[in-house]
Formats: C-alpha cells, structure tokens, sequence
C-alpha cells in the first residue's frame, strides 16, 4: 500500500513537466503514521517488557516527525522545540523505565509482560 | 529547465524516499525479531534515517541530537539494561494464538489503506487553504541552532526550566527504584510491617 500512495503521489507531481520533485507535506505525515503503527502492531505482539518499550520509544519517534514536518511546511520553528522537549522527556522515560525493568526482573526473575499482572482483574 | 537540473534539485526528495524506506523496513525488524538485542540494533537503524529525513526538512539541529540523545544516549542504556539483565529469545505470543498470524497482517494492511486513502485526500483538498504542500519561504524557517535557541530562551524559557526539574526527577527516581535494598534495611521494613500488623490485631 505504502509504494502505491507514494507512486500515486509522485505521478501526481511528475504531471508539472520539468519541475524538480520537492517533498510533500503528505509524505512525511504518512511515513509517520506508518512508522506509529508498525509501533503500535510492536505493542499488541509482542511481550518481552524491553521491546515493548522500544516500540514506544518508536512511536514517539513518528510523533517528532510529524512535529518537524509541520514546523517546516508551515514556517513555524515552535514545532522543532516541542521535538526538543518531547525528546528530554523520553529520556527521562527510559531512565525511570528501565529503572523499573530491573527491579521488576530482580523481583520476578521474567521480563514477560504476561507473568508480571498482580494489578489485572 | 535540462534533465540535469531538475534532478539535481530533485536531491531532497529522493534523500527522503531512500530513508524513510530504510526507516519502515527497520522498523519491521523492530517488532520482527525475537532477540531484543537486535530489535534494538534495528530500532538504532530506524533512527538514524529519521535523523536523514529531518535534514531532508532543513531540521539540521533536531537531527543532530535525534542521533546525539536518540541514537547514542538512550540506545545505550537499552542495549545496557539488555545485556545487564542477559535476556533470551522468548518465544512469540504467535507461538501461543495460532490465529494471530493470520488476523494481525490483515489488520495491517487495512491501517495501511486508511493511510493511503487519507493521503490522497490530504494531496486532493489542502492545495488552496493555506498552501500546506509547498515549502515556506526557506529563509524564514530553518532548524539553525541559533533560531531555535533564540525562541528557547526567549519564548519559551519556563517551558526549558519545567524540561529540567523532570530530569532531575527522573535521575533521583531511577536510582531509588533501581537501588537494591541491604540486608539490614529488608529486615527494618519486614520488623516494621510485623509490628503495624500486631497493632493492626
């Protein structure tokens, strides 16, 4: 699917004879939101802890994306400062994430999603 | 305008389709692999093309620490945290639910579609609005150190200092979990929770 919408995309810019290809806003806003899913897919798959946390750390990564694109398609630079933040923030994530992954694997010697659910119904 | 030209001017574009081809397919090896080592590896893949593809933006300061902070800083500490605990390969949840296999890549590709759909409505409406798919006047938006340290510590200062006490939060909060309790200090929390119950009695 993803070859055909930018294969589409493409034909539709090749239509102005002779003009140099430029990147659409529509690319990058797909590339995003391919890359959130192909995230989210990791989430719903798979259950080792630490590449759950990967695949969140992969969804942030398409969120950024968005932000930079819409920052340089709408002449704006507020866009790449919330990437700054949202950057320090996932840094701060991983570091009390895998703060909790160790102490969570010295307590239950697993990093299965599925044998760590005390708080479950 | 020659042949010559108009591909040489067509450089950005063909940058941002090798990369963010290399992105989607690492980011399958993401989710795909079963050792987390290499999930990690792949997901260093995918963010070095994101690193190309904000260049490809003009974003030349994000990229760099998407590779700085991303790539190297907190890559590390997966990879760390991963060797430290010296995981194995566990067997997929597909192993379990034979089912899955087959509902999972159909889902997929109809998320997929819904992107294409909603791409090819974005191309067909947005044109006249607000011009969204030409490139703003290239002068007044580049991603330099100096326009975005400009705005940081002009406009959004208290924002940048809020960034700061979360990290401090976050050091001081990650060595107390992390910590592991002494001998000493177990026994004084057991003694304590045994004498709340007995008053508890």
């Amino acid at each position: 699917m993803l070859p055909v919408s930018f294969g589409l995309a493409l034909l539709q810019t090749a239509e102005i004879a002779g003009a140099p290809l430029n990147i659409k806003l529509s690319w990058c806003l797909a590339l995003s939101a391919v890359l959130f899913t192909i995230g989210v897919a990791g989430v719903l798959v798979q259950r080792n802890v630490i590449v759950l946390f990967m695949c969140v750390e992969l969804m942030l990564n398409a969120v950024n994306l968005t932000l930079v694109a819409f920052s340089r398609f709408l002449g704006d630079i507020t866009g790449q400062l919330f990437v700054f933040i949202v950057m320090t923030v996932a840094a701060a994530e991983a570091a009390v994430g895998l703060a909790i992954i160790i102490s969570l694997f010295r307590n239950r010697e697993t990093l299965n999603v599925d044998e760590a659910d005390l708080l479950k119904l | 305008m020659d042949l010559v030209t108009q591909i040489s001017q067509s450089i950005p574009a063909i940058l941002f389709f090798a990369t963010a081809a290399l992105a989607v397919v690492a980011a399958f090896n993401v989710i795909l692999q079963r050792n987390p080592i290499y999930s990690a590896i792949a997901l260093i893949v995918v963010m070095m093309a994101l690193a190309g593809v904000f260049l490809t933006l003009a974003s030349p300061f994000i990229a760099a620490i998407q590779v700085i902070v991303y790539a190297g800083a907190i890559m590390v500490l997966f990879v760390f945290v991963i060797m430290l605990l010296n995981v194995r390969a566990e067997e997929s949840i597909t192993d379990k639910v034979k089912y899955l296999k087959f509902v999972a890549p159909a889902l997929f590709i109809a998320l997929l579609a819904e992107v294409g759909a909603i791409v090819g409505a974005i191309d067909a409406v947005a044109k006249p609005a607000i011009s969204a798919n030409t490139v703003a006047d290239p002068s007044k938006v580049n991603g330099t150190v100096e326009s975005i340290a400009q705005a940081m510590f002009t406009t959004y200062l208290l924002p940048f200092e809020a960034t700061s006490v979360l990290i401090l939060m976050a050091i001081v909060g990650s060595m107390l979990l992390a910590k592991r309790e002494t001998p000493e200090e177990a026994k004084m929390a057991y003694d304590a929770a045994r004498d709340y119950r007995e008053q508890a009695d």
